[in-house]
């Protein structure tokens, strides 16, 4: 007999780590003090690109409080060290050092120049204003398109040129399609726009931090980072501090969406001034410095060109990308718009496709990985020019997505990139969404607010997405030039009391790790939930990992857990036959027992784990653990879908665009925690949405950075969102043995294309087609009043063009 | 200077530099490391703590002006192990994600609750509208903030005592 009990897997389980966290109880970074600890401000440059002439330190030096006060030259006197980019995308990519401190050039507003270490934060940041730097003030590179004409002033006079590198993908090259030129030249229409995405702020609420001690057998560092195994291999080959000589870890972590992702100058910094000094060092930034020196976001303009039949058969892609990756290469910076190559095709049988990247370098901050990282950029690219497509066509948004997205009875379905989806549903997920919204009764609100030229305007917006998660297959990352493996690892430890520790190499910011693993370990191992505890973000506890990004923490990391119980289980089964003296093949496990088949005769798993405890009375040659670890490293990436219906209301002589509703009906396979997945839909919803309406950061023409505070840069609000109407379908992923998809970054994937076809479809009678993002007020009403924008408004210094932004309507026109 | 500051239930003197922000005070000099700091325009509100019983970015007050005052911090509002409504809520409701943000919010939201015992969403929405979170998408943080207006009882906390007093309610929950 087998006990029934409960799955875990599929509770909404209220979550492990909130006890802290509204306790204030929390263990961030900045919160951690250490005796004789100092305290490290950075100096950072005004101007965006100039000539260091001299740097005088001698009144900071002697300034109240100040222990030390560096110049790169201090730190690293022969111009040796670089902060790594493990994602170089082409073999002949261009990369400049990027130095610790700038010694000779600062590249971007922001970069650092000098460090002073003092008693206290705030005799350091005091003295920083006691340092006199000399600059020569060097042309500033801003736009992508004038960084890579010809004649152009260079952000690093050595590179040659401001193109870092240009990466390709061609169907008919690859032969996974058709030759997209023949597609388009033979097509009846031809849609070609261009789209800009905007350089946003990841705006993690913690501001980055680290602390570095040195003073014991090793050096210790804490920092608020998504990434403390890969900072810890990083720092090695960075600094050659010896691996085994350094401790990383991230404690409790306020947020990353990618943000945390980065090997920091800062980090570095606090490691050489702690070594140097034998003294503890902590590092914590203000927000004015994050959103000036922490790495963006996005950041691309898309050149899309796509064909179809008159009845709306797509027939091919054409994508064209300028990708800003600021000054220097962050840590996967280069690879962000590669991830994105392979979603511009989406949910769609598209037979001819063609990808071009030029990577380009502007004297601003980097840009590196934010939420979704390249695939939202790729989801709003189609997903916008679908709906300009059916409006060419004169076809509902919707039908002309059914007509080409890949149907159930298809899947798998190997993509025109060489990717295989191995599962989906996108009728059920669009029909459940469409029910939700009531779509049929809102458009004819909208026909009727139209016939009624109604001062408020309604628009319906339609994102349907798929994406990649899981970052993972290594060899897949491996073709692909990502300077790592993908897979995760996972230990458990089964304790004498039959209690359970268990260590994960995908480090949480947030996420619900130890809720999750936990369920997911109480199933495999048939303990309680509360019996288990998950130990994560220390190199020293969690030994091994590839960490968390990508949505990749479940989907690699939680399998991993997985196979490790499995083993456990195994290693268990051998003993627990030895103490019911019965043969092994006789037992089965399940709910925390190992039963004799067809017998009441049982022993637990933790009857098993303090007879192994005692080792007394062990099978021959059996060794006393019950301890094990498991890597996983899956052949796929795990591919969640979604279908998003937003409707706007604009009102016309404002431009103000409220959300009336916002439905989604996203597959994320099988939901271990369904609370967990609705909050990472909430939150990625609004990362979306405020790309859509409100975020985008802003420079004058001398590179400075006019959304430099919270004061600036409009995050929204409680005030600003609507509430969301969010549900799930479940095709489980037959990638992994959970079934899971992953879900972090769903909601900002699929959003902002929705929001913008809403707002675009509101105003369309007024000739209206795009609107550059973020839609303020200001924008829509430019846009109403000109008729059309697909690029400028207010805020990019020139009013929108005229009419005819549909730049080729060929074919049968 | 010199200043007095009660804060979660004990009295602490101190030397402060005029300068010193309030939030300052309390995480560098006390240790009260639960309010923490999330910018620094005073946009964030993840610094929010009450100042004699009323909500206050703590990192636009000095510490000088709560000479005399009463603070409670994140850290005082449970008591006797029991946890406040609104952080319950805030666990009930999946309210929160990486957590930075948490403590403000739920500052902020017991002040606002003393206000309007039994907001509306939209009044949920415009009270918080001083605190910024990026993880939640703020759904499930005004679910929390109406939810704990259903289950406020004293004894809970100070702040507790107080709104139940506005409300002439006895026992709330269930």
């Amino acid at each position: 007999m087998t006990a029934t009990i409960e799955p875990e897997v599929g509770k909404a389980r209220r979550r492990k780590e909130d006890e802290r966290l509204i306790t204030g109880r929390t263990r961030w970074t900045d919160n951690i003090t250490l005796p004789g600890m100092l305290h490290m401000a950075v100096l950072r440059s005004p101007f965006a690109h100039a000539k260091i002439v001299s740097i005088d330190t001698s009144a900071a030096k002697s300034a109240s409080g100040v222990v030390a006060v560096y110049t790169g030259k201090d730190l690293d006197p022969d111009g040796a060290i670089g902060m790594p980019c493990a994602w170089p995308i082409t073999p002949d990519m261009k990369a400049p050092r990027r130095p610790v401190l700038a010694s000779d050039t600062v590249n971007f507003a922001g970069e650092g120049v000098a460090v002073v270490v003092a008693r206290t934060s705030a005799e350091a940041h005091d003295a920083l204003e006691e340092i006199d730097v000399e600059y020569d003030e060097l042309p500033v590179i801003l736009d992508m398109e004038a960084a890579i004409a010809d004649g152009a002033s260079l952000v690093h006079e050595d590179l040659g040129t401001n193109t870092s590198a240009v990466w390709k993908f061609d169907s008919g090259e690859a032969g996974t399609g058709g030759n997209v030129e023949d597609a388009i030249s033979s097509s009846e229409v031809v849609l070609k726009r261009r789209f800009r995405q905007q350089r946003l702020v990841p705006a993690f609420m913690e501001p980055r931090a680290c602390v570095v001690d040195p003073t014991g057998t090793q050096i210790t560092m804490w920092a608020a980072t998504q990434v403390p195994h890969i900072l810890r291999v990083m720092s090695a080959l960075t600094l050659g501090i010896p691996e085994h000589k350094l401790r990383v870890i991230a404690p409790d972590v306020g947020g990353g969406f990618g943000g945390k992702i980065g090997v920091l100058p800062e980090e570095m910094m606090s490691l050489l001034v702690a070594q140097k000094l034998g003294k503890p060092v902590k590092w914590n930034e203000s927000r004015s410095e994050t959103m000036l020196a922490a790495h963006h976001g996005r950041d691309q303009i898309q050149d899309i060109t796509i064909s179809a039949t008159r009845d709306g058969q797509v027939t091919g892609l054409k994508v064209e990308l300028l990708a800003n990756l600021g000054a220097y290469n962050g840590l996967v910076g280069p690879g962000v718009p590669i991830l994105g190559a392979f979603m511009f095709n989406a949910i769609y049988k598209i037979p001819a496709y063609h990808f071009a990247c030029t990577n380009v370098y502007t004297t601003t901050t980097l840009t590196d990985a934010y939420r979704g990282a390249g695939r939202p950029e790729a989801t709003f690219a189609i997903e916008r020019i679908m709906d300009e497509l059916a409006v060419e066509l004169g076809m509902d948004p919707l039908e002309l997505r059914e007509k080409n997205w890949i149907k159930h009875e298809e899947f798998p379905f190997t993509t025109v990139c060489g990717l295989t989806y191995d599962s989906g549903n996108y009728e059920a997920a669009t029909e459940k969404a469409k029910q939700l919204f009531d779509y049929d009764g809102l458009r004819a609100e909208q026909e009727k607010r139209r016939a009624s030229k109604d001062k408020v305007q309604l628009g319906i917006g339609i994102s349907t997405f798929t994406e990649m998660c899981g970052l993972a297959p290594s060899r897949v990352l491996g073709s692909l030039d990502y300077g790592a493996g993908g897979w995760e690892y996972a230990s458990i430890r089964m304790l004498p009391t039959g209690k359970v520790e268990v260590t994960t190499g995908a480090s949480a910011h947030g996420q619900g790790h130890e809720t999750a693993w936990s369920q997911i370990v109480a199933d495999q191992l048939g303990v309680a939930f509360e019996d288990v505890e998950i130990l994560h973000g220390d190199t020293q506890s969690s030994h091994k990992g590839m960490d968390t990004y990508g949505s990749r923490s479940l989907v690699v990391g939680g399998i991993a857990v997985i196979k490790a119980a499995e083993k456990v289980v195994a290693k268990a089964k051998p003993i627990a036959a030895h103490l019911l003296e019965c043969a092994e093949d006789d037992l089965e496990f399940a709910g925390g027992k190992f039963t004799v088949k067809g017998t009441d005769t049982s022993t637990t798993l933790a009857d098993v784990a303090l007879a192994v405890f005692a080792a007394h009375n062990l099978p021959d040659g059996v060794e006393p653990s019950l301890d094990s670890d498991a890597t996983f490293d899956p052949e796929n990436f795990s591919f969640p879908h979604g279908t998003h219906l937003c409707a706007a209301e604009v009102d016309t002589e404002t431009g103000r665009v409220k959300l009336r509703s916002y439905v989604c009906v996203d597959d994320v396979g099988v939901a271990v925690n369904p609370l967990i997945v609705e909050g990472q839909v909430h939150g990625g919803l609004a990362q979306g949405i405020a790309q859509a309406l409100f975020e985008g950061t802003e420079h004058d023409e001398s590179g400075t950075l006019t959304t430099g505070t919270f004061a600036d840069y409009l995050l929204p609000s409680a005030a600003d969102l609507p509430s969301f109407t969010t549900d799930r379908t479940e095709t489980p992923a037959t990638s992994n043995p959970l079934g899971a998809k992953g879900v972090g970054e769903a909601g900002t994937i699929a959003s902002t294309p929705a929001v913008v076809n809403a707002v675009v479809d509101a105003v369309r009678q007024f000739g209206v087609n795009d609107i550059e993002m973020p839609l303020t007020p200001m924008r829509v009403w430019h846009a109403i009043q000109h008729g059309t924008t697909d690029a400028g408004g207010p805020g990019r210094g020139e009013a929108g063009g005229g009419l005819g932004s549909i730049d080729a309507t060929g074919g049968a026109q | 200077m010199r200043i007095t500051v009660t804060v979660d239930g004990t009295k602490y003197t101190d030397e402060v530099e005029p300068r010193t922000l309030l939030v300052h005070h309390l995480r560098e000099k006390l240790g009260k490391v639960g309010t923490v700091v999330g910018c620094d325009t005073s946009n964030c509100g993840a610094c929010t703590v009450h100042l004699d019983g009323h909500s206050v970015k703590s990192c636009s007050v000095l510490a000088v002006q709560a000479d005399g005052c009463e603070v409670t911090t994140i850290e005082g509002l449970a008591r006797d192990g029991q946890l406040h409504p609104v952080q319950k809520a805030f666990n009930d409701n999946h309210a929160l994600q990486c957590g930075f943000c948490t403590p403000g919010m739920i500052m902020q939201s017991i002040d606002l609750l003393a206000d309007n015992p039994d907001p509306d969403e939209q009044a949920v929405r415009e009270g918080l509208e001083g605190n910024l979170c990026r993880c939640t998408g703020y759904q499930n943080i005004v679910r929390a903030v109406r939810d704990a207006a259903q289950h406020m009882s004293p004894g809970a906390g100070p702040e507790a005592e107080r709104i139940t007093e506005t409300k002439h309610v006895g026992v709330g929950g269930d």
